[in-house]
């Protein structure tokens, strides 16, 4: 981890991956806090984890597996209740450009 | 200079278990009503949980055998995080740096050499299936689009070759053999163009003898197996064009136009995808131990390679013919039924490689969809045998039974193609058609007996093909000679 | 003195002996609800009509002489963030409002099969993000002990309402201590499990690999029963562990002269309010006079278990949330023109600040290029945690600490900064990254009247030593417990 600060170009970027929009102000004002967040997490790097391995599951444990069976799906009517853009029976979306 | 093309596949099979990959919904998703088909696992509903179906790890592993790879002990699922309407957890519940299976291998013949190849499989890993889009219109013009989720989870194998291939054949042999090989395996039907087996390459062109590897792009929406190798073929001839004008070939991913003939860059709808890949935190690693391994290992069904050798020795059928009954898992098993209710098993041979697969190509209709049973196919040489109509009636008869489904006996009763072998039946048209031809009764006498095939000839115009052709020859002879 | 002040040990009892029915229980609890929640706002739905008839239901039970579930006309609120068939779950979000889940998740499906009676959803911060309740999309909830304070979070709503008699009992969810925090600032019992001890199956997520689903009750007795309730394996959650569920109940009863308990020096170094410390120190006394053995421990990696919890937390939060945009439920944008921007505005408009900002730490973390730095980095700092929890463990039973730095803190007192909010839960985080169990109980009370929690730390699956050193303290605590004077004239502004 090196002690730089995320640019806004790079804020734009992963509001880009997420999904996320934000105004010019809103841009800066985050920027601004990401950095101060980070600066924090940049303490991490006092410890030397070279020869640690990660932690990606806490709980260590046989496989949990389900049966190869078939059991009742939900109705359509349960499925589609969801939100009101339903048309023929399907979820519609805006076009993808 | 000449130029070496290098072809790699990525091949996803969809894993015939009865229920999906992490849910309890069928995977009989085909036909069915849209979203009718789904649970709060598959639609990914806040809150829900993926639990792993044990038979999709028990066929994957099975795949991964079937291929030589080395099982990894412990593999674990990833997610790929991207945004699409199909992905309705807007990530992908996959494998990444520690797949099921890596390291394996198929070999694969090459008819026109003799050649026998050796293509590596670099990993085998199991990921589930997205749900389907449906555009109104067609993908530019439509306003908006359509999803259906009943596929989102159907359990999938997705077999990465090495870049091996050197040719859009070789390519396309391999497939065979995969599609025939899972088909054997029970884990997957290999139907293309229903989408439970798919195909998409890498392909890239360098100089003979090149050590590094040429720009590749890859090739995808190519829905059968002819397909793959016309689209390899064109972007293979593109490639090198590119090359030889002095172009450079950009990487990029290009869509094959089945109605084009064409590849197509995709770049402008291209981004490069950050997939964030983490490990999946729902799921714990998978373990499968050794133990496992060797059961499903010694329970593995019998392979194509295996069924092969087996049709050769114990059929006593050319390894050119056992090789086509056991491309795919369905003839394999038609012939041998065959087999079991008939004797001559070269003839069934060259009836089901002759007459049924040029009936079936045409008509482009699987085996399995047969409308000729083995049990009827074997009802109609029986036939023949029994002298009951002849060779070229029996092409005839076959054609019906094609067209109808019927069996032969039924057909022939119906249509009264039954061989004329009473030669008194026979006697009155062949009197008729000694006297309509004093010429050819002439040539005989004079010792072309050949002149004979041409009387024959229009005796069977006159019975219309009923009459058994030696039988024929052999009542003119005695006309003649009276 | 009304039913719904009683707790859910007494309830039951009176159940059982015929002395009240459940629908009384159920009457007094909405009588309190419609007479206080006005005020402590800690309800975003009631489920009054679903409520009696299953009141109604257990009173036949008992008519009938039927053998009684355990928890038969116990009144319980949830954390509007576990799913509940047919009952509008909005997470606290925007982005959820109108929801309605067509499942139950595993524990509403066994509280139900226990005779618990489910009255509404509770206030929370969104998607479970914050320490306060104060970024919740509905407003927030007030603590019941000052309606000026808030009642901790992110499950705040759950505590407050238990605090407040509007309920019995309640369940809340804890990533980073989010039972245990809001418990000790509202005076409750809160419990957080082993990871895996609870399935988390309809526990809406925000970081998969530390959310557990616990109890916030009024007494350790409760805690015990609600746990023995929800805990056990589910085969809808493969996290969730293979491992019997022991009966917390009668363990809990027996002294605490074998106990041997560490007290980790860094949770007393920073930050922590006097009157707490002088608590936390009066509690350590009393667990000596029973019998248990304190020593100072050392947990060395505690400093850096905030930002590798927020890096955890927040990729893997990036990831759940993902889900949320518009396409299948929830909130959709207006005036679209293509997907992208219909994700965009969606997203957008429908999540709060602070879940932004999570989202986007968490992006960044995983992304391309910083997936080393950051993620994998902080994997490897939580190995480091857990270890110095197995360490402690070999020598000490339980870790005792005081569960927050400070008593209730005030409205927008801390909504400035997002960092100084992420400090409220430096005595809580640690435990999630270890996965293992912890409790909060009242120990003492601030000069302004503000209830101090005490933390009780435990091995793995071991959350029977904790309760039974809660139960043990509860039982032999001379501070006298009290409950919140709820008074609206303490409040300046009408909420």
């Amino acid at each position: 981890m090196t002690k730089k600060i995320i640019t806004k170009k790079e804020v734009e970027y992963v509001a880009k991956l997420a999904k996320l929009e934000f105004s010019e102000e809103e841009k800066e004002e985050f920027t601004t806090q990401l950095n101060s967040i980070l600066e924090y997490f940049y303490k991490l790097n006092e410890l030397d984890t070279k020869d640690i391995p990660p932690t990606a599951y806490i709980i260590s444990m046989p496989n949990l597996l389900n049966e190869d069976k078939v059991e009742p799906s939900l109705s359509r009517e349960e499925v589609l209740s969801t939100n009101k853009y339903i048309r023929k029976g399907y979820f519609q979306v805006p076009k993808i450009i | 200079m000449k130029e070496e093309v290098v072809i790699g596949l990525e091949v996803h099979i969809q894993l015939m278990t009865k229920a999906k990959m992490f849910c309890h919904c069928s995977t009989d998703y085909i036909g069915k009503e849209p979203n009718t088909n789904t649970c709060p696992v598959c639609l990914g509903l806040p809150g829900s949980l993926p639990v792993l179906n044990k038979k999709v790890l028990e066929f994957a592993v099975r795949t991964a055998l079937a291929l030589n790879c080395k099982i990894n002990q412990i593999s674990r699922f990833h997610r790929k995080n991207y945004f699409y309407p199909d992905l309705p957890k807007a990530y992908q519940i996959s494998q990444y740096d520690l797949p099921l299976g890596v390291g394996g291998y198929m070999e694969i013949s090459l008819p026109e050499s003799g050649e026998k190849r050796r293509i590596g499989i670099t990993r085998v890993h199991i990921e589930e299936d997205a749900g389907k889009l449906v555009h109104e219109g067609d993908i530019a013009s439509s306003a908006y689009s359509l999803v259906d989720y009943n596929r989102c989870g159907i359990p999938l194998a997705e077999i990465v070759t090495e870049p091996d291939f050197r040719s859009p054949e070789e390519a396309r042999i391999f497939l065979v053999k995969l599609r025939s090989i899972v088909q054997h395996l029970g884990v997957c039907d290999g139907n293309m163009e229903e989408g439970s087996l798919r195909c998409d390459a890498n392909v890239s062109v360098r100089p003979a003898k090149s050590k590094s590897l040429g720009t590749k792009a890859e090739v995808k929406n190519m829905n059968s197996f002819r397909a793959v190798k016309k689209a390899l073929q064109f972007e293979v001839d593109r490639q090198k064009k590119l090359l030889s004008e002095g172009e450079k070939v950009i990487q990029e991913t290009r869509h094959w136009d089945e109605s084009k003939n064409i590849t197509v860059s995709m770049r402008s709808k291209e981004e490069a995808h950050d997939y964030r890949y983490f490990p999946e935190p729902d799921l714990l690693p998978l373990q499968v131990d050794l133990k496992m391994i060797e059961e499903i290992r010694r329970n593995l069904p019998e392979l194509p390679e295996v069924r092969k050798e087996r049709f050769t020795k114990d059929y006593q059928i050319p390894e050119y013919d056992a090789e086509i009954l056991t491309s795919s898992k369905v003839l394999g098993d038609y012939y041998e039924k065959a087999c079991s209710l008939y004797n001559n098993t070269k003839i069934l041979s060259n009836w089901i490689m002759g007459e049924l697969m040029r009936y079936l190509n045409e008509e482009k209709i699987e085996i399995e969809d047969s409308p000729i049973s083995s049990e009827n196919l074997v009802g109609l040489l029986i036939l023949i045998d029994e002298g009951v109509i002849s060779g070229k009636m029996a092409k005839i008869v076959f054609e019906k039974m094609f067209k109808t489904g019927k069996k032969a006996s039924q057909i022939v009763k119906e249509s009264e193609v039954i061989q004329i072998t009473d030669k008194n039946e026979l006697i009155e048209i062949v009197d008729r058609v000694i006297s309509e031809n004093p010429k050819s009764i002439e040539d005989f006498n004079q010792g072309k007996e050949k002149a004979l095939n041409y009387l024959v000839g229009q005796v069977m115009r006159y019975t219309k093909g009923k009459a058994k052709p030696d039988f024929v020859f052999e009542a003119i002879k005695q006309r003649i000679k009276r | 003195m009304t039913l719904n002040q009683l707790t859910a040990h007494e309830i039951t009892r009176l159940i059982r002996e015929k002395k009240v029915t459940a629908q009384e229980v159920i009457l007094d609890i909405f009588d309190q609800i419609d007479k206080v929640d006005n005020l402590i706002k800690a309800f975003l739905v009631l489920t009054r009509e679903e409520a009696f008839k299953q009141a109604k239901g257990i009173d036949t039970k008992v008519k009938n002489g039927d053998e009684l579930p355990p928890l038969a006309g116990v009144a319980i609120a949830i954390k509007d963030i576990l799913a509940v068939q047919g009952v509008e779950t909005t997470c606290g979000s925007k982005i959820l409002k109108g929801f309605i889940p067509p499942y139950n998740a595993t524990v509403i499906t066994r509280l139900k099969e226990a005779g618990a009676i489910i009255i509404g959803k509770t206030n929370m911060d969104e998607f479970a993000m914050g320490s306060s309740t104060e970024n919740s999309a509905f407003g927030p909830t007030y603590n019941p002990w000052d309606l000026e304070r808030v009642p901790g979070g992110s499950s705040g709503g759950s505590a407050a309402a238990v605090a407040a008699d509007e309920t019995i009992v309640a369940l809340g969810t804890d990533t980073g201590g989010s039972i245990r925090q809001p418990a000790s600032l509202c005076g409750m019992v809160g419990l957080k499990p082993t990871y895996g001890r609870v399935s988390r199956y309809g526990l809406i997520a925000y970081a998969s690999s530390l959310d557990q689903i616990g109890p916030i009750t009024k007494d350790v007795i409760d805690c015990t029963l609600a746990m023995k309730v929800i805990s056990g394996i589910d085969i809808h959650d493969s996290t969730s562990a293979n491992i019997p569920v022991p009966d917390y109940l009668t363990s809990c009863r027996e002294g605490i002269e074998d106990l041997k308990i560490g007290v980790p020096q860094e949770y007393f170094i920073e930050g922590i309010d006097q009157e707490v410390k002088i608590a936390i120190d009066r509690a350590l006394k009393l667990f000596e006079s029973l019998g248990a053995k304190i020593e100072e421990v050392s947990l060395p990696h505690t400093e850096y278990s905030l930002p590798a919890y927020y890096l955890i937390a927040t990729a893997e939060a990036s990831s759940n949330l993902a889900r949320y945009d518009g396409v299948q439920y929830g909130y959709r944008a207006d005036n679209y023109k293509d997907l992208l921007f219909m994700y965009k505005k969606t997203r957008s408009e429908g999540f709060g600040d602070e879940v932004k900002r999570r989202i986007m730490l968490g992006t960044y973390a995983l992304s391309s290029g910083y997936y080393d730095a950051y993620y994998l980095k902080a994997q490897k700092v939580r190995t480091l945690i857990k270890e110095d929890f197995d360490k402690a463990f070999e020598k000490y039973d339980i870790l005792i600490t005081p569960t927050s730095p400070t008593p209730a803190f005030k409205l927008n007192e801390k909504m400035a900064d997002p960092l100084i909010m992420y400090l409220s839960d430096i005595y809580t985080i640690p435990i999630n990254l270890a996965g293992i169990p912890a409790i909060s109980l009242n120990c003492g009370y601030s000069k302004n009247n503000l209830p101090i929690g005490l933390q009780i730390i435990g091995k793995p699956f071991d959350e029977e030593t904790i309760i039974r050193a809660a139960y043990n303290f509860e039982q032999n605590n001379d501070v006298e417990k009290k409950k919140p004077e709820i008074n609206p004239a303490r409040c300046k502004e009408e909420a």
